[in-house]
Parts: structure tokens; sequence; C-alpha cells
């Protein structure tokens, strides 16, 4: 795989991608995701760190629409004073 | 690369962006319960204003949040007719030449998980993966905070 890559294609006006280059994002992409950064180990392949990250991004996807569930019906449930109150007070929280 | 955790700046924009979208979605005046529909209109529209804000406070400055508004702003005018047929085509393009040079079935999955991810070469791909993944975190732990002040 990785010799492969290091052979870029004959792109016009692209500059020569270096395995180096991928490399280094794929490292840095694996200390973004929780599930390999507690794993604690140095050695993960990049097929590993991409089928991770995109586990990752669809488990944070799926907490964004259960939150906007959530918050649908809390929006739903509250009268208009008391979701303004939790608003102001989430507000002065930053 | 630069840090890709959002700054606080970028997160106090998301959250208030946010927070004043919720805001406007009032409750209709109609008695009794909503209905299942309506719930779900609400549903989409506060995931919808989740990902507009976010992309807005991240603004600009990188192509994930650029293509997401895109899709926003185009969903917002077009509601499906158009389509974005130019994009569609040059995207067809961009993937028969990825494919050509032997890129792994995993980037081709991980292209459509991040916005803008199809027309994008490697190595864009990665660092706005990484952009893309902790702004996704940071929106999520915001919406999450929200919810815990409304139970309280």
């Amino acid at each position: 795989m990785s010799s492969r890559r290091s052979r870029s294609r004959p792109s016009s006006g692209v500059s020569r991608i270096s395995e180096d280059q991928i490399i280094d994002l794929v490292s840095k992409l694996q200390q973004l995701i929780p599930e390999i950064r507690n794993r604690r180990s140095d050695k993960v392949s990049a097929s590993k760190v991409l089928q991770e990250t995109c586990n990752y991004i669809r488990s944070l996807r799926r907490e964004v629409d259960d939150l906007s569930d959530r918050l649908s019906e809390l929006l739903a449930s509250t009268d208009s004073n008391s979701a303004q109150a939790a608003i102001i007070r989430s507000l002065l929280m930053e | 690369m630069t840090s890709v955790h959002p700054n606080s700046t970028t997160t106090t924009r998301f959250a208030r962006r946010f927070l004043i979208s919720l805001s406007r979605m009032r409750r209709p005046i109609t008695l009794g319960p909503p209905s299942d529909e309506e719930v779900c209109r609400r549903t989409r529209r506060i995931k919808l204003a989740a990902y507009s804000s976010m992309a807005r406070a991240v603004g600009s400055r990188r192509a994930w949040s650029r293509a997401l508004l895109l899709k926003v702003r185009n969903r917002v005018r077009f509601q499906g007719i158009l389509r974005n047929r130019f994009l569609a085509s040059k995207k067809k393009r961009v993937i028969k030449r990825n494919k050509a040079s032997g890129e792994m079935n995993k980037t081709d999955m991980l292209r459509k998980l991040v916005p803008g991810g199809e027309t994008m070469d490697i190595c864009g791909l990665l660092e706005e993966t990484a952009h893309y993944m902790a702004s996704l975190a940071t929106q999520v732990k915001v919406m999450q905070s929200i919810v815990d002040q409304y139970s309280k």
C-alpha cells in the first residue's frame, strides 16, 4: 500500500504527495480517536486508523441525532419561560 | 498541521448561534401535545441548526465547513430540483481518477463521511477529517451540556 502511494499520479499542478506526509497525518488522526488513544499501542496500521476514524465519525453523528431528539422533546415539554431561562443559563455558563 | 481542536472562540460562537436557533423554535400555539410529525420536523430543524451553527462558527477557514454551508444553502434554495448537477459530474470525474490509482475502500468511506471529501486529495482529506472530527466532538459536548441545563 505505502509503495503505491509514493508514486503519485501525474495530476496537473498538484505537488507530489509524499509518503511521509500521509504517515504524519494518519498518526495525527490516531491521536484524536479515543478508541486508539486509550489503548496506548503505538503500532496501529493506517487501515485500522481509517476504520476507527469512520466508526468514530459515525458514532458522533449518531450522538448528534440522539441529542437533537432529546432537545426536541425538551423544547416541546417545557414552557417558553423555563426554556428561555435554560438558554440564558447556558449562555452565562460560557 | 495547526491544532485541530476548536478554540474557545469557535466553541462559544457555536454555542451562541445554536442557542439562538433553539430559542427561535417556538412551540406552536395549538393545544395539546405536539403530533409525531411536528416533533420529527423540529428534530430535523434542530439537527440542521446544530450542523449549520458549527460550520458557521468555523467559518470559511476549512474546506469541510465551506462544503457543509454550501450544501445547506443549496438544500434551502433548490430543494432537490437542480441537485448540484455540475458538482455531481465533477465528483464522478474525481472518483474515477482516484479509483484508477488504487485508493483503499476505507478512504472512499471516509470521503463520504466528511463534507466535501469527495473532491479532496488524500492529504487534504486527512487534514479535514481531523478538524471535522474535533469539531463534531465539541458539537456533541455543547449539545449535551445544553440538554443537561434544560433538564435542571
